[in-house]
């Protein structure tokens, strides 16, 4: 099996998000960086273990400047076989589809993994781009997947529930909750990551379709209105009168 | 023209849909042009999405459309957008339209803005809005393409059924059959899913066990509310993972959020701090969840929320 995963690189979920120049610009000053939680616990580790149980192949691949190479060896210490770089900033979700399409095409991967979302800008559409671009199939939340020939069975997760399908490959399928439990990669991992063939590609041609322009917080809470623990028919009546919630 | 896709579950309309018309209709107004809406396969009374402001309706039948294959979605939507000449898609940020997004976006050659929780503006150039950072931050996004696909975030706007129903229309479009085959459907059938609900419980590690729930539950039968949960409550399997909210959890903005027992993590909030009202239970002043609410009681759960329980009741019978 040839698998593919995208990486992609977010800040921490503890990271407080600030902007600058005017709310231009994310500030990414001491912000720390982490592979975005879906694609390397869920994505990544599920398909390392496709790999230990049918053999085959497994390229992360990121689009990003050469400074995010600590985090792809990362995916490299986890157990990808190989890596590859698009040198570009991940201006658009269509951007980063994009590279990854142009990448995916020559290649002919068997299965393309994406995480369900990233939780930076969380729109959840590189995987249905991509598989858009590659004219495959596309499995969205994927909590749990077994493969066998050239079949995948995968649960997904629905609104208000789950649903079994069934699809051939090749095919792209996105990696929620479920589908792997992490991995926390050890010494020999990393020492091997080192030396594991990391690809740099320079990026294709791109029309850019929309962009960001403006960033704002949300409006703090005013503060909190405390209630007496022996008077919850007090709360009630807030939560009637004042806040008109129920 | 902006086309609305009205997503249906066995035939019938959820909240969502009449909300993505609304959205769709507002959108419409704001460009000076009109709001169409398209209906995938069978439908109950598709006609009534006049109601929210779509001047057509239109439904497409085929046997391919029984089930959800994006491509197949995809198509069909495109093939609609195509026929009548719409350049604004607007679909629901549901699981379905989540997955459809990129892919009619790509198709469609369009700007995608995803999760967008705010009317457009068109002043000279066509802006909208959405949280970012899981909900941390909001951003405004620029779309410069001609066509373009927005993804509404539910619960963002309030369904207004202004108008009258409209007759429902078929289209001549292509559907091709669909790649992923559809082997089971599980649904957890008389509860609201969390994605959707107005009323939320939620509760955390503060509540010591599984077994301790049947407080959480009583309350939030009393209310009509979903329950929910923080992370090491679901990775603890003391509750399902699909009742996990935060930054690595399902996101929501009900209207009512009860925090019973939970700190208010940074990853916590990011989830739910979009909620309307926040009422937290804590018997820890200092948990740092009591800063993002609206409301706050300062007690140990196990003896407040049997009150509270009981306080509902009360004012639901008066
Ligand atoms: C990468 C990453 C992603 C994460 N994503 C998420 C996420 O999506 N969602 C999420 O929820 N967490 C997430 N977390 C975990 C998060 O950091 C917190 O650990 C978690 O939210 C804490 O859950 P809790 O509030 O239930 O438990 P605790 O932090 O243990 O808090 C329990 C609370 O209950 C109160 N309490 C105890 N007993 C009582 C009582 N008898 N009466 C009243 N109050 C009582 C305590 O005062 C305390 O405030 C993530 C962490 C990481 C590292």
């Amino acid at each position: 099996m040839k698998l593919l995963v995208c990486v992609s690189r977010v800040p921490d979920t503890t990271t407080k998000i600030t902007f600058k120049d005017g709310g231009a610009t994310f500030n990414t000053d001491g912000v720390k960086y982490i592979l975005n939680p879906y694609d390397e616990w869920y994505a990544l580790v599920r398909a390392i273990e496709l790999k230990e149980q049918l053999g085959g192949t497994v390229t992360a691949i990121h689009v990003g400047p050469a400074a995010n190479d600590t985090d792809i060896r990362k995916a490299l210490a986890i157990g990808a076989d190989n890596a590859v770089r698009i040198n570009a900033e991940a201006s658009s979700p269509a951007f980063v589809a994009t590279q990854i399409a142009a990448h995916a095409k020559a290649e002919g991967y068997d299965i393309v993994f994406t995480g369900k979302e990233t939780i930076n800008y969380n729109n959840s559409s590189v995987g249905a781009m991509l598989a858009e671009l590659l004219d495959m199939p596309f499995v969205s939340y994927g909590t749990h997947m077994d493969v066998a020939g050239n079949t995948a069975t995968i649960t997904r997760d629905i609104e208000g529930g789950a649903e079994v399908v069934e699809v051939d490959t090749p095919f792209v399928v996105s990696a929620s909750k479920g589908m792997a439990e992490q991995r926390i990669p050890n010494m020999r991992g990393i020492m091997m990551a080192k030396r594991k063939p990391l690809k740099v590609v320079e990026p294709a041609a791109f029309e850019e379709t929309e962009k960001a322009v403006h960033y704002e917080l949300p409006p703090a809470k005013t503060g909190v209105k405390l209630v007496d623990p022996e008077n919850m028919d007090e709360l009630v009546r807030l939560l009637h009168e004042e806040a008109k919630a129920i | 023209m902006v086309l609305v896709f009205a997503e249906t579950v066995k035939g019938g309309f959820k909240k969502a849909a009449f909300e993505a018309v609304t959205y769709g209709a507002k959108t419409a107004a704001v460009l000076g042009t009109d709001c169409a809406a398209v209906v995938l396969g069978e439908a109950d009374n598709a006609g009534q999405l006049g109601e929210y402001g779509a001047s057509k309706v239109y439904q497409l039948k085929s046997d391919h459309l029984a089930n959800f294959d994006s491509q197949v979605y995809t198509a069909a939507i495109a093939g609609a957008a195509d026929k009548i000449g719409a350049s604004v898609v607007i679909l629901s940020h549901s699981s379905t339209g989540k997955s459809l997004m990129g892919r009619l976006a790509a198709r469609m050659k369009a700007g995608a803005v995803a999760a967008v929780n705010a009317v457009p503006t068109n002043d000279g150039s066509f802006k909208v809005r959405k949280p970012v950072f899981s909900g941390k931050a909001f951003a405004t996004y620029e779309v410069s393409a001609d066509k373009k696909v927005l993804s509404v975030m539910g619960n963002s706007i309030q369904p207004e059924a202004t108008g009258a129903a409209v007759a429902v229309e078929s289209l001549d479009v292509d559907v091709p059959a669909p790649r992923v085959r559809v082997k089971e459907v599980k649904r957890v059938e008389g509860v609201v899913p969390l994605p959707e609900a107005e009323l939320v419980v939620s509760a955390g590690r503060g509540m010591k066990g599984p077994d301790n729930w049947g407080i959480i539950e009583e309350l939030a039968t009393v209310m009509g509310a979903t329950t929910a949960c923080s992370r090491p409550v679901a990775d603890s399997d003391w509750r399902p993972h699909h009742e996990h909210v935060g930054q690595t959890g399902v996101a929501i903005r009900p209207n009512l959020y009860i925090a019973i027992g939970i700190s208010g993590a940074i990853q916590h909030l990011a989830g739910v701090n979009s909620s309307k009202t926040i009422v937290v239970i804590n018997k820890d002043p200092e948990a740092p969840f009591f800063k993002a609410a609206d409301y706050g009681v300062v007690a140990d759960l196990f003896d407040v929320v049997p009150r509270l329980t009981e306080s509902l009741k009360k004012f639901k019978a008066s």
